[in-house]
């Protein structure tokens, strides 16, 4: 009974989704005041339904009824209760049914927090927000419907893929889903902005902060699913170009692109349409990344089933918005005048040498993701494009970036001189040539991605922390230390994310030029030496976990006769999937990590064991949660708090700098 | 007790990448096959290359190669010998001749073109941008008071 209550509800929602789409866009045209008011109780109303539907498969999940067909394929009582629970967007149907949730929330935020946004704006916005809800309740119910049952419910379930029971995989998901959602928002303010027919600074100041959240959520979301695949596929590796990870990749360079062209907006009025453009291509691409991920189209590792009518399904959604989008871009555009007028260096500049670096980096990414299939149907060229391809063709791209960016953010807007803006940053170009020469110095016969990354490194991390410096003004130290704290948590977040880009390219330029692998057959009782670590294989057992069995090696690392760390790599196997994993253990340190694989039993009775030592390894996600901290401080800035952006605008000019 | 472990390792057999049975005594050859293999893909995997995959087909390929390198092919040779085997499917960077060619040079061709518009932007937006603008300390004050 109460899972036809949440399939019940979850087609009340769509109707009220359908209402929510339909009357208050037509009342913003009309001026109806009251038809406009519909928006905001709708926007609640399905908000609550979409959660009470999804809280009802939960309980499903919970309590293991089986029969729910969703649940006896991807449940079984014998799972810990965390990943029953996670299990939930575990597969298909509930992780579209986590997709609508997320959307209906953001659109009862868009609501609570839109008080002070202009009625026909509101209108719009929450418009424009229920029609995307139209779509994807309709995808749900028509073609992934989680609520269906099975005549005879079986005694148990057929569990979850085994790869899935991981903290790390559980919450990645709905991270990403934050993240591509959350861009939905930056395209309901752009699609409400040219029905609109305008632009101005208080829309770069409110689409903002949803930008931002939604790019917060993609750094950790994108982070997590990193890290989890260096730990758990059993060889370190934390980045594939797989056309999934590209998917979700895609939309993280478009919103970071949308992240600083709107600061543009907010703070000249210019760049207006490219702005627009990009708030529906950062959609554009998250649409395209759930194509990807659900039709499989282009096969991946991740990809959930191939099913043709509901991949057709999302194509027909992405026709239909981003063409929608496109064409009253196309008709409206023309009218976002800009206002600001700027030099050719200056900090708008700078912006826009950004803006063009990510829009580009990810249309490679774009192309070469679709290219096996292009190739195949036009040129009849059945071909991969792997990581070679982008590690040639997209790393440029970031590397120009890293050089520009403690020069943009120095520059000031409007007008700006060279000489003036690279005076405080020489002794940082010092210091980083100087490390990277250090580097390269100590390394012998290696690639150059070494030294050119940690110089890229250090430029970046010292560049940020001369940007904050030099935001503390003139005057004795005492009162630049006084400043330094008083300024403003948007600046902080800025030097934050700046300089977690830094860490981030440390760590993956350490990894890839000084891992050191070593792959051995040892029996117990062995030693060998690795990196100047040895490491003993003390034993080998079995060991039983709730739902698997597992070969365990006990095993230490030792360095110059000092215990460094005790590890127990194992090998699970489990036996409802009949699927092994391998479970490294990992030593983290802060500047390298010791990963230890056991493998199989040889038949001279030694076990295959592989060793890596992973140089700055941690870096790489410490710098994406340094980021991910950055947009933190930065949404807590006191000029986004509710209302700060809408009380200014009542007076005759928006917050912009005097012309 | 051992028994059971036996058992164990027969049912989840390979469950990974390079094994220590196959790799080279000849350093060099073993580093060369190393880096044939990361450009590589295993043909039945997604996008993975033979090196780090677990599967069988991928353990046959990386034999494969070395054995071609043991009997004294160059680099060349042996991904030649795969290609005409395997198609170019096998390689995960992707040839430059054809139409790649488009795959290859839409990058910068993109690039180019976003500079081009990008700077005629810049220079419509230059225009009248004279020279009254604030110094620094007003400008600081100016944002200090936007800022609230």
């Amino acid at each position: 009974m109460l899972i036809e209550l949440g399939h019940f509800a979850l087609i009340l929602a769509l109707f009220v989704a359908l209402v929510q789409g339909v009357v208050p866009l037509i009342g913003a045209h009309q001026r109806r005041a009251s038809w406009m008011a519909v928006a905001e109780p709708a926007a609640y109303v399905q908000f609550l339904l979409t959660a009470f539907s999804f809280g009802v498969l939960t309980w499903a999940f919970v309590i293991s009824d089986f029969s729910l067909s969703l649940v006896v394929q991807n449940s079984h009582t014998d799972k810990p209760m965390l990943y029953k629970v996670t299990g939930v967007w575990g597969n298909h149907e509930g992780s579209v049914l986590l997709w609508v949730l997320i959307l209906a929330m953001f659109g009862a935020c868009a609501a609570v927090f839109g008080k002070n946004l202009p009625a026909t704006l509101r209108a719009r916005v929450l418009g424009v927000q229920g029609m995307i809800g139209v779509a994807f309740l309709a995808f749900v119910l028509f073609t992934s419907n989680p609520f269906l049952r099975v005549e005879f419910a079986p005694l148990n379930g057929q569990g979850l893929n085994p790869l899935l029971q991981d903290p790390g995989l559980a919450f990645h998901p709905p991270f990403l889903y934050l993240g591509y959602v959350g861009l939905s928002m930056a395209f309901s303010f752009a699609v409400a902005a040219l029905l609109e027919g305008r632009v101005d600074a208080a829309w770069g100041r409110w689409v903002r902060p949803w930008t931002l959240a939604a790019w917060l959520f993609l750094t950790v979301g994108i982070a997590l699913g990193s890290w989890w695949a260096y730990y758990e596929l059993g060889w370190g590796g934390f980045w594939f170009w797989d056309p999934v990870e590209n998917a979700s990749f895609m939309p993280w360079l478009i919103s970071t692109a949308l992240l600083h062209s709107a600061i543009v907006v907010e703070k000249r009025e210019a760049l207006k349409s490219w702005t627009i453009l990009l708030a529906i291509l950062a959609f554009g691409f998250s649409l395209m990344g759930t194509f990807i991920v659900r039709s499989g189209i282009i096969t991946s590792v991740h990809a959930f089933a191939n099913d043709p009518e509901r991949g057709f399904f999302i194509l027909i959604i992405l026709a239909v918005f981003m063409g929608g989008a496109l064409t009253l871009y196309a008709a409206r555009a023309g009218a976002m005048e800009a206002k600001g007028v700027f030099a050719v260096v200056s900090r708008e500049s700078a912006l826009v040498l950004n803006n063009i670096l990510l829009a580009v980096a990810s249309f490679v990414v774009f192309i070469g993701t679709m290219w096996p299939l292009i190739a195949e149907l036009f040129f009849g060229r059945k071909l991969s494009v792997g990581a070679p391809f982008f590690e040639a063709a997209f790393t440029p791209f970031m590397v120009a970036l890293a050089v520009a960016l403690p020069i943009g953010v120095l520059l000031p807007w409007k007008r700006a001189k060279m000489g003036k803006a690279m005076a405080p940053l020489w002794g940082v170009l010092a210091l980083s040539v100087a490390g990277g020469a250090l580097v390269w110095t100590m390394q012998t016969g290696r690639s150059n991605l070494g030294p050119v990354g940690i110089a890229l490194a250090i430029w970046l991390i010292a560049g940020s922390a001369m940007d904050l410096w030099q935001r503390t003004g003139r005057g004795d130290l005492a009162g630049k230390f006084a400043r330094l704290l008083r300024l403003p948590r948007a600046d902080w977040g800025r030097v934050m994310a700046h300089g977690g880009l830094g860490i981030t390219i440390a760590g993956i330029a350490g990894m890839m030029a000084w891992e050191v692998e070593d792959i051995r057959v040892a029996r117990v009782g062995d030693s060998f030496e690795v990196a100047g670590y040895t490491i003993s294989l003390n034993d080998v057992r079995r060991e039983d976990g709730p739902n698997y069995s597992a070969i365990m090696a006990d095993m230490t690392v030792t360095k110059d006769g000092r215990e460094v760390a005790h590890l127990t790599p194992e090998k699970r196997s489990y036996p409802v999937q009949q699927m092994p994993t391998t479970e490294a253990d990992i030593d983290n340190g802060l500047l390298r990590d010791i990963y230890l694989v056991i493998g199989d039993r040889q038949t001279d009775g030694g076990w295959a064991v592989r060793t890596y030592v992973k140089p700055l390894a941690n870096w790489i996600w410490a710098g994406a949660i340094i980021m991910a901290l950055g947009a933190v401080l930065s949404l807590t800035d006191r000029r986004y708090r509710v209302g700060a952006g809408a009380r200014r605008r009542k007076g005759t000019t928006v917050g912009v700098p005097a012309e | 007790m051992k028994r059971l472990l036996l058992i164990l390792c027969l049912l989840a057999s390979p469950v990974w990448a390079v094994k220590p049975s196959e790799v080279l005594d000849d350093p060099a050859l073993e580093a060369r096959a190393r880096v044939l293999s990361k450009g590589l893909r295993c043909l039945v995997c997604r996008n993975e290359n033979i090196d780090d995959s677990n599967a069988d087909l991928a353990r046959e390929l990386r034999v494969l190669v070395r054995e071609r390198l043991v009997a004294g092919d160059s680099d060349e040779q042996v991904v030649t010998y795969l290609v005409d085997r395997y198609g170019e499917y096998v390689l995960l960077k992707p040839t430059t001749g054809g139409a790649n060619a488009i795959l290859w040079v839409a990058g910068p061709v993109m690039l180019v073109l976003a500079f081009g518009i990008g700077f005629t932007y810049l220079r419509r937006r230059e225009q009248g941008a004279g020279p009254d603008q604030l110094n620094d300390d007003e400008q600081r004050r100016l944002d200090e008071i936007l800022k609230g």
